[in-house]
């Protein structure tokens, strides 16, 4: 198998696969989005119940594949008991990390594990995969809309 | 019989397996040549230039669309409507004809496996006219049972639009049967063709539907054309749903009278390249044994069938007994997605998602299936290098 598809498929990530973190639904969550990849159909429900503009709680439940789900996994890991504004700079280095040309070292400073999801670049197709779950963040802090479609 | 020579993409790319035929198919020399030697030396429009380009164009235009009528024996080049591909020829048909038939409180019925390009423009007439949009279920294995099908006709049914292979299941539908059914009824029945002009032989007088829609880019033609073949029965009743040039005969300002079928459903410059492009296409199916084709493509979907089922946790969707090209099938705990970038990784080319036909992954309980489909390319090789690959997304996904 080739070198960057063996970098892609890493063991964490297959261990946040098959082990989602957060994979549940909360109760009272405060915002709620959901994220569509029509192309392949993935689709997660993203619960978040924000106190004080802190990230108290967090779920998600839905399908996808091994990258989204564990993207999303490893997001909820990330994002728990931060500040709403910390989370919004996460949720930003993460998606330039995977669509600007920037070099690994340049990569976003607060995302650590997170950067181990850089590789999908060499995958452009699965670029939306990644970033599915970070839109519907996105979407449920701005609770502009509930619904996110990367199409 | 090794035809990969004949398909340049696999002097490009010397390792490709290409498994997705039922998606697109490759182009063989013979119709990429002809479709750069007509830009090249022959180029004009059609229909108008008195000039020597243009007279010799319309010939060759004219010759394609009599090739394809041969090709699938219509009983005249003007049931062949020339289309950009099956979308536009159903739609032709939706909007053509079943917006001007279908009134409120009628029905439509189709089948609960259809691509989108058989549901979506069937719901909006449906949603436009106030008419019932019904589907005819499938079973478990992807068959049709024709006595249910026939259960579900009623006196408001107006048109019944289905697939001749599922491109998901493999499925061959009993088309023939349903033909009669619907005839005996007073029916039309739109059949599309997409998956089966390339590995079925298509016989309209045989078959005699009123409508069949292909591609040509399934056929190892271009894309951007397509036919809609439509039945002397149902020609006049037909409006058009483009209207320009070439499909006048004469126009005032106050009224336009159309020009007869074929050329009354092709307004605008057609595009004269990919008919050109077509018509080499069919006869590049007309140059292969047909049978050994067949022959061949049946023993590498049993081969592939066979290793699949070998394999814990793998699931074939669709097992119809006859069944054509296409095998989907979905790994537990694997999504298909990770199933394709894995086999990329190793040059092999499968399709993996809902394949354009969403209520057919929500009939079968799956988010997604991976498909590997046929063409006459492949060859046993290919299906080893597609389980060899297989066995290594297993491997990561221990």
């Amino acid at each position: 198998m080739q070198k960057n598809i063996k970098k892609l498929y890493q063991q964490v990530l297959l261990d946040h696969n098959k082990n989602p973190r957060n994979f549940k639904l909360i109760e009272n969550p405060t915002h709620v989005a959901r994220g569509v990849n029509p192309l392949c159909g993935d689709e997660y429900q993203l619960y978040l119940r924000i106190e004080k503009d802190i990230v108290q709680e967090v779920g998600f439940k839905g399908e996808g594949c091994a990258i989204s789900k564990s993207v999303s996994s490893m997001m909820t890991q990330a994002i728990i008991g931060q500040h709403v504004h910390h989370v919004i700079e996460l949720k930003d280095q993460f998606i330039t990390m995977l669509t600007e040309e920037i070099s690994e070292h340049d990569a976003g400073h607060l995302l650590g594990h997170l950067t181990i999801f850089e590789s999908v670049k060499d995958f452009p197709i699965r670029v939306k995969c990644a970033t599915l779950i970070w839109r519907a963040l996105e979407a449920a802090i701005n609770q502009t809309s509930t619904n996110v479609s990367t199409e | 019989m090794n035809k990969k020579s004949d398909f340049p993409i696999f002097e490009s790319y010397p390792d490709l397996v290409y498994l997705d035929s039922a998606a697109t198919t490759q182009k063989p020399t013979h119709v990429i040549d002809a479709i750069s030697n007509y830009y090249s030396s022959e180029y004009g429009t059609v229909h108008r230039g008195v000039y020597e380009l243009s007279v010799a164009s319309t010939r060759r235009y004219n010759a394609a669309r009599m090739a394809i009528q041969s090709f699938i024996n219509a009983p005249s080049s003007r049931n062949v409507v020339f289309t950009t591909g099956t979308t536009h020829s159903i739609n032709l048909v939706a909007f053509g004809y079943a917006c001007h038939y279908v009134k409120e409180g009628d029905e439509i019925l189709i089948t609960e496996v259809e691509h989108h390009a058989n549901i979506v423009p069937w719901q909006q007439v449906a949603q436009r006219k106030g008419a019932h949009l019904k589907f005819v279920p499938v079973t478990d294995s992807g068959e049709i049972d024709i006595d249910v099908f026939s259960s579900l006709i009623t006196k408001k049914t107006k048109l019944i639009a289905m697939a001749h292979i599922s491109n998901v299941l493999g499925s061959i539908f009993p088309v023939h049967e349903i033909t009669a059914i619907a005839k005996e009824n007073g029916i039309p029945v739109l059949i599309d063709g997409a998956q089966a002009i390339a590995h079925e032989p298509i016989d309209m007088v045989t078959l005699d539907p009123d409508f069949y829609c292909f591609s040509g880019h399934k056929l190892y033609g271009p894309t951007g054309i397509g036919v809609c073949y439509i039945s002397d029965r149902m020609l006049d009743k037909m409006q058009p749903i483009l209207f320009g040039g070439d499909m006048i005969e004469t126009v005032k300002k106050e009224q336009t009278t159309f020009a007869p079928a074929p050329l009354r459903f092709e307004a605008g410059t057609p595009p004269i390249a990919q008919v050109i492009g077509l018509h080499a296409a069919v006869d590049f199916m007309q140059s292969l044994d047909f049978n050994a084709v067949k022959e061949k493509e049946t023993h590498l979907v049993e081969l592939v069938i066979g290793e699949l089922r070998s394999i814990k946790n793998v699931r074939i969707i669709g097992n119809a007994k006859q069944r054509s090209s296409a095998v989907s099938f979905t790994i537990d705990g694997i999504h298909p997605h990770d199933i394709g970038s894995i086999l990329d990784s190793e040059n092999i080319a499968i399709r993996v998602g809902h394949h354009c036909s969403q209520p057919t992954m929500i009939r079968y309980g799956v988010p997604a299936t991976a498909r590997v489909s046929f063409g006459v390319y492949n060859n046993e090789d290919d299906v080893h290098a597609f389980l060899r690959a297989l066995q290594a997304v297993l491997e990561v996904f221990g």
